[in-house]
């Protein structure tokens, strides 16, 4: 294959053995390569100029310069979905975070069917999340809904109206997503983390009478702290992507509107960025929010590791 | 004489694990309730769904929704695409994200590490930024409607994630091998299929996995391309259940259970026979072995 390709161009010298193998490399990772420039940078440089036109997908394309970003400023409905992602993520990914690394604490003891509890930890998360909405929507049905029967048995009174209320909305989408993700890919990370701190770290702490608090300050902590950023990065990202949850819970009933209700307090960023593209079909709108996102995803995860190097122990480094 | 027998620090200890025990299998209540009561729910008759308080063991059993939901439903239908949908977008990560892990770990090219981290970096990028311009170009190529968006860009590359993964295995082959089989005169994609892809049983078997859940629960594509009801997947087949059902007005929260279970049961099976392929594949992608 390559002997004629080599006359064509002309080539009199056969290709060294570091050409050949630098050749033969190319094609084996030529489809990532054609992949990434099509699906990749392609569409990030066309919707860099879409963002900068008026776009409906029935007329072709009119530049309009920065009006679309400016549309943004005014947007009720863009700082709603700030707030709304900022919200669900401020609360889901501390809970999610803490929550994984206790449970993963937990399966690292010496307990009996500790394999057995980690695969029912982890079962929420393999639920397809459009039916985990429904199982969910269903236990927060207001009137005869599992949540609200358990909190009147309790003795609290009438539970709220959950996700028919905007003030319960985002906190019992909170609690679905905890549900989901308590047990998942984070506990998995955390506990081989926690498997590989070595045993004479505690040892000798358990000989200078350090107590139990003190060993998870000093040592837990510091030793697992690259997978806890590593989890948290990750978490955050996922967190401000937050889409199918919302958008099954909002339109599961009443589908003639636009997902993110009620009162667009579950109308989070991408939700919006939907409907603007997919429902409204504001093409060159929808392409600046999306560009505006990746502004705010780069920032967050850029902040994240920059604060980071005052608090991640990398291993072979002083202290 | 108790004290004796037990002393304090031995009652220390019995007192901290029935605690552990508690709290571990406590908490298997929490995580368990919604299955539980969703599978309850989908063996009730109607007037049951109604009660209050509400019941978890059902007065009658009516097994019959189990059957009822594939006729209301075209649900063998969605069942029969996802499947498809699925088969073929896992077989084009697996192959393609091998190729190229193949390329980055037994090749020496220019700009190769620049290029591996350009490809990681992309693990970063929400696919919320591109997202319009590739709906357009699914549009020109006339594929909407269709399920080449959601099959065909898994054919290139299959992600950062599986080229990384693949990649970490692939250099922990010994070179040896290739070495070996190069003298014999093999060349370069004969050892790839002979060698090497018959190594990485277990991480082909992770990207079995992954991929599969990825695919069957995946929603926001299948929302985006697929207009016709009958081409729907499981997902977006179960999202619109209450507008496909013709219940007359009826509730139909015992069918939604029921349906709902069924979609989750492939992906419970897949995962609880699969594990532990998965569990490594999700440590490695963390580095932390």
């Amino acid at each position: 294959m390559i002997a004629p390709i080599k006359q064509r161009l002309g080539l009199s010298t056969p290709l060294t053995l570091g050409q050949r193998e630098a050749l033969q490399g190319f094609i084996y990772i030529s489809p990532w390569i054609i992949g990434f420039l099509v699906f990749t940078v392609g569409p990030m440089i066309a919707s860099a100029y879409l963002s900068l036109t008026d776009y409906n997908i029935v007329t072709p394309p009119r530049f309009s310069g920065l009006s679309n970003y400016e549309y943004m400023f005014g947007d009720k409905l863009f700082w709603k979905s700030i707030e709304n992602t900022l919200y669900y993520t401020v609360i889901f990914v501390p809970f999610a975070i803490a929550g994984s690394l206790a449970l993963a604490m937990l399966l690292n003891q010496q307990i009996a069917g500790r394999v057995a509890l980690r695969t029912l930890y982890f079962l929420p998360s393999v639920t397809p999340v459009v039916a985990a909405a429904f199982l969910w929507l269903w236990i927060f049905q207001p009137q005869i809904g599992l949540m609200n029967a358990i909190i009147s048995a309790l003795g609290l009174g009438n539970g709220p109206l959950w996700l028919g209320h905007p003030g319960s909305s985002k906190p019992a989408l909170i609690i679905i997503s905890l549900w989901g993700a308590l047990g998942g890919n984070t506990m998995l990370i955390f506990l081989a983390a926690l498997q590989g701190i070595p045993k004479e770290l505690f040892e000798s702490a358990d000989i200078d009478g350090a107590g139990s608090v003190g060993k998870f300050r000093y040592i837990t902590v510091p030793s697992i702290s690259p997978v806890i950023l590593f989890n948290t990065v990750l978490g955050v990202i996922g967190a401000l992507q937050m889409f199918t949850l919302a958008y099954v819970a909002s339109s599961g009933r009443q589908q003639q509107f636009s997902p993110g209700g009620p009162l667009n307090s579950t109308l989070f960023y991408v939700l919006h960025l939907y409907n603007s593209a997919f429902d409204f079909w504001e093409m060159g709108y929808a392409s600046a929010l999306a560009w505006v996102f990746f502004v705010i995803v780069l920032a967050i995860t850029g902040f994240q590791l920059w604060t980071s190097r005052r608090w991640v122990y990398y291993e072979g480094e002083d202290s | 004489m108790l004290s004796d027998l037990l002393p304090a620090w031995r009652v220390k200890r019995i007192i901290r694990y029935l605690l552990l025990y508690a709290v571990a299998y406590g908490l298997t209540i929490i995580f368990a309730l919604p299955f539980l009561w969703a599978v309850s729910s989908s063996l009730k008759p109607v007037n049951e769904l109604f009660l209050w308080p509400p019941q978890l063991i059902p007065k009658t059993w009516r097994f019959e929704n189990y059957i009822e939901i594939w006729h209301v439903a075209p649900l063998a239908r969605f069942f029969v695409n996802t499947v498809f949908v699925t088969v073929f977008s896992v077989s084009g990560r697996i192959l393609s994200a091998a190729l190229v892990a193949y390329g980055f770990a037994r090749f020496r090219f220019p700009y190769r590490n620049f290029l591996f981290l350009l490809l990681l970096s992309t693990l970063m990028l929400p696919y919320q930024v591109t997202i319009i311009p590739t709906f357009l170009l699914f549009k020109a190529f006339g594929w909407l409607d269709t399920y080449n968006p959601l099959i065909i860009p898994n054919w290139f590359g299959g992600g950062a994630f599986a080229i990384f993964l693949f990649r970490q295995f692939f250099l922990t082959i010994p070179k040896d091998l290739d070495e070996a089989a190069k003298i014999d005169g093999a060349n370069t994609f004969w050892i790839f299929i002979r060698i090497i892809l018959p190594l990485s049983k277990p991480v082909v078997i992770t990207m079995v996995v992954i991929g599969f859940l990825e695919s069957w629960n995946d929603f926001f594509g299948p929302l985006i391309y697929l207009n016709t009801p009958e081409k729907y997947t499981l997902s977006l087949g179960l999202a619109n259940f209450q507008r496909v059902v013709s219940a007359g007005g009826q509730a139909t929260e015992h069918l939604l259970m029921a349906a709902s279970m069924v979609m989750t049961l492939p992906s419970i099976l897949v995962f609880i026979l699969l594990q532990r392929y998965y569990i490594q594949g999700v440590v490695i992608s963390s580095g932390s072995k």
